[in-house]
């Protein structure tokens, strides 16, 4: 079978900064990947550039065999790419349910079919504070909404960007949870992590990501054996 | 007594309804796509008159005819709207506020000159609606039912508003692109469409607005400006962005209205600047506004270093003083009036640039100083006596009293509030010198401004401004290099840390204001005694926006942007103006065009390419930048 999600090559400049230097990755259906490296090698930015926000410059992202590359962000979530941003971004105007309702897309075949009340059993603390504005959650609160409002498109392919970032120990807990939960509905999953445990207990595979480049793929078990890399990598 | 009062509420009510139909629609298109619609105002003037067409031809008489007319017309300004967005906004999202307000003027241009053409220069008399033709009799006055039919509009709408964005899908959608327009987008949702929609929106508003007035008041081709003024009072004060408070504005500036006339029938839009001004010191953002998210800013995301002249700059800038220096050794007279002119624009463009580039603060109303600083040297000759070198000297002074005055409020804002709030005041300027008849002769303005006997011949003037200009350029420039001119780039680029070292940023930004407003007024003297007559409409809209464009032309990040804009504007307004007498039409399409396809200005789209040019010979190496996110 096709890989699900392939990046070949993939070229991005901020300004005159040129930040990914030809990466290259490719997922397999239902697999949970993290994307691993230091502050500032390239993560976010590769997931941006999957979801058409910053325009790559070159090289090629295909999903399902399609090339998405060039296409609209709006576009790329249709086809069925989820986007979980780093800095959360709740419309902190809008209640949970609108935070929701924005994102609702018509159910697919081939992915889950979300509806607030299946997220609500997934994320029970949104439950309870379905008028609250986003703007009056915690932090690890407003992190859940922005992933239940990612899922209410309905999407195959689900990009969190550094979901344990800035989480008390208990949510990061909680929220590798969410992830195996997801896993188990079959969705496929790009992390981007910086902490080995974490994604050690989510993730099947690694890759690695340095100055614009993928330094290291394979399993999570090879990259926990290969002390090199390691320490090469992602070590501060 | 009572009776009065109850009759002025309710005029004020009634003329309300049209202005919170502009304004809102203005608040909603801005919330979205963050552009400011300067033709708003034409899209409400439009609706006027197209709705006067369409009752006119289905017959006024008739219930359906009317309301049917009224309706299509708000529709149809809505299809124009969708063709506005199409076909200029949509290309300009991504270029900087300023030049997204420029365009919507050229728009403005091109709908005045358009109307005009169809419809004629004569004013068209609306009929009065069916079924609201009578009068009721409240407290023993007569009062037209239409008034009352026209107090009721605006509540409804506000409900209607209410209820179209907390309780659906598309008001949802608008409001979380109000807030965050790319995460929107990643989430599925079609800006492209939403921005249409919610232009097409907005633009049905002010359709309404318009249609709604042809009972009122005839229609003419003054309504585009004067609504659009008052419409941006009406958000300042309401709060950019509030719904209700455009509402609650509105109220208050049409009851304002209403009494003003009533009792101080000279000075209504200073009480209408006043009570602004009341609201804006106690709520910055106005009545339910919030402070903008982050630090508003007037331009683009990266500002371009400003450095001393080169070498090469200082021998053009030389070579040119030069050449403009030994013109009236060669050129005819016409010529030479001509350049007097250009160099008097080239001081009121740098003068502009001074607070907009280096001061970040765009204002839409400079022309207020120019006209001040006519009127000042006017005023000084025609009721002191003064002759020209003591009237020159005493002008500056008013326009810069009125910096001061006028900037303590401004410096409060930043952004497009900050540029509202200057056109808001350049009207309360200009209606000062259209009303105060017996100061100012009105419209008829004040004749026989002329210079000294040593400066009438037209080579001796032109020296003479030559040599003002040039020394007032000179000192613009120095203090853009002085510690001023960085204390007042540091507050541009990031007020918070400028406060953290010590830099009192309003103040900064006020001296800036005045700076320019005194040095606006050294050019609107020589203005002056060059045409040796004032008039109001040196203060009116299309002035300030000439000095705009002359600055956004050359481009706003460069400093010898605004003199070079200066040259071209002047230019092409003159060759237009010669080669149709729809030259507005022409003038607000090259406008359009430019900001299309020069989004930086001029000299910024040359130095971009000569960069440009310099990269590709020396390719700089494939750093990867740390700290790359």
């Amino acid at each position: 079978m096709a890989a699900m999600l392939e990046i070949a090559a993939l070229d991005a400049y901020y300004g005159r900064a040129h930040i990914l230097q030809g990466v290259s990755f490719a997922m397999e259906r239902g697999q949970v990947l993290a994307l691993m490296g230091r502050n500032g090698a390239g993560k976010s930015t590769t997931m941006k550039a999957i979801m058409g926000l910053v325009p790559p410059a070159g090289g090629s992202v295909s999903f399902e065999g399609q090339a998405v590359q060039g296409r609209e962000p709006f576009e790329i979530a249709r086809l069925g790419i989820g986007y979980v941003p780093e800095d959360r971004r709740v419309f902190s105007e809008l209640s949970v349910m609108e935070n929701l309702s924005v994102a609702q897309r018509p159910a697919r075949p081939d992915a889950p079919h979300w509806t607030p009340e299946r997220l609500f059993a997934l994320f029970p603390n949104l439950g309870r504070m379905r008028d609250r504005p986003g703007g009056a959650m915690s932090g690890g609160e407003q992190q859940m909404l922005t992933i239940a409002r990612t899922l209410m498109g309905n999407p195959k392919l689900v990009l969190l960007d550094e979901p344990s970032e800035g989480l008390a120990p208990v949510i990061v807990e909680e929220m590798a949870k969410t992830i195996l939960a997801l896993k188990a509905e079959g969705l496929t999953v790009l992390i981007s992590e910086q902490n080995l445990h974490f994604a050690g207990n989510v993730a099947d595979r690694a890759a690695i990501i340095e100055k614009g480049m993928i330094r290291f793929t394979g399993t999570m078990d090879e990259l926990k054996a290969d002390e090199a890399v390691r320490s090469q990598y992602l070590s501060v | 007594m009572f009776d009065l009062i109850l009759t002025q509420t309710l005029n004020g009510l009634a003329s309300a309804s049209s202005l919170f139909l502009v304004a809102s629609g203005l608040s909603i298109i801005f919330g979205v796509t963050r552009i400011v619609n300067f033709a708003h105002g034409s899209l409400y003037m439009l609706g006027a008159y197209i709705a006067w067409t369409l009752v006119g031809r289905f017959g006024p008489a008739d219930a359906l005819g009317f309301w049917g007319g009224v309706v299509l017309a708000a529709l149809l300004v809505g299809l124009i709207g969708v063709a506005i967005e199409l076909l200029i906004l949509r290309r300009i999202y991504q270029a900087p506020e300023l030049f997204q307000l420029l365009a919507t003027f050229g728009v403005v241009l091109m709908l005045q000159d358009l109307t005009l053409a169809s419809w004629g220069a004569e004013d068209k008399l609306g009929p009065r609606a069916p079924g609201f033709k009578s009068f009721l009799i409240i407290a023993g006055n007569r009062f037209p039912t239409y008034e009352l039919f026209l107090i009721a509009v605006g509540p409804i709408v506000l409900l209607l508003l209410w209820f179209l964005f907390q309780k659906t899908r598309w008001g949802t959608l608008v409001r979380a692109a109000t807030q965050d327009r790319e995460m929107v987008g990643a989430l599925g949702v079609n800006q492209r469409l939403l921005f249409t929609s919610v232009f097409a929106f907005g633009s049905v508003l002010a359709g309404l607005g318009g249609a709604l007035q042809l009972p009122r008041e005839a229609v003419n081709l003054h309504m585009d400006l004067s609504m659009i003024s008052e419409a941006f009072v009406v958000v300042v004060v309401g709060g950019l962005g509030s719904v209700t408070g455009a509402y609650l504005a509105a109220v208050l500036i049409g009851i304002l209205h209403a009494f003003g006339i009533l009792i101080f029938p000279k000075i209504t839009l200073v009480l209408v600047f006043l009570v602004m001004a009341v609201v804006l010191v106690v709520k910055p953002y106005g009545l339910m506004g919030r402070a903008p998210v982050g630090q508003a800013r007037g331009h683009g995301p990266a500002e371009p270093l400003l450095l001393p002249a080169d070498g090469l700059t200082r021998l053009a800038g030389a070579i040119g003083l030069v050449l403009l220096a030994l013109a009236p050794l060669v050129a005819p007279d016409h010529i030479l009036l001509t350049l007097t002119e250009l160099v008097i624009f080239a001081l009121f463009a740098a003068s502009l640039h001074f607070m907009m580039g280096p001061g970040g603060m765009a204002s839409f109303g400079h022309a207020a100083y120019f006209g001040l600083g006519a009127y000042g040297a006017a005023l000084a000759v025609r009721w002191l006596g003064a002759p020209m070198e003591p009237a020159l000297l005493f002008a500056p002074f008013l326009a810069g009293l009125a910096g001061v005055v006028f900037g303590w409020f401004c410096v409060r804002l930043s952004g497009v509030y900050l540029a509202m709030l200057t056109l808001a005041f350049a009207q309360i300027a200009w209606a000062t010198a259209f009303q105060w008849v017996e100061l100012t002769g009105g419209d008829n303005g004040i004749l026989g401004v002329w210079p000294s006997a040593w400066a009438v011949p037209k080579t001796s003037y032109y020296y003479l401004t030559l040599m003002i200009c040039t020394l007032s350029v000179l000192a613009l420039r120095y203090s853009i290099f002085s510690p001023l001119g960085y204390a007042l780039r540091a507050a541009r680029d990031n007020p918070l840390r400028a406060e953290a070292i010590g830099i009192d940023v309003m103040r900064v930004q006020w001296i800036a204001f005045i700076v320019a407003a005194f040095a606006a007024g050294i050019a609107g003297a020589l203005f002056a005694f060059f045409k040796g007559s004032v008039f109001p409409t040196y203060m009116a809209i299309p002035r300030s926006v000439d000095a705009l464009l002359m600055v956004l032309l050359g481009g706003v990040q460069t400093v010898s942007g605004p003199i070079v804009g200066a040259f071209a504007f002047a230019g092409l307004h003159e060759q237009l103006m010669k080669a149709t007498m729809y030259w507005r039409f022409g003038l607000g399409l090259s406008i359009v065009l430019l900001v299309i396809l020069f989004p930086r200005g001029l000299v910024g789209a040359s130095l971009m390419g000569l960069e440009r040019w310099r990269r590709r010979r020396r390719p700089a190496p494939g750093l990867a930048v740390e700290a790359a996110r």
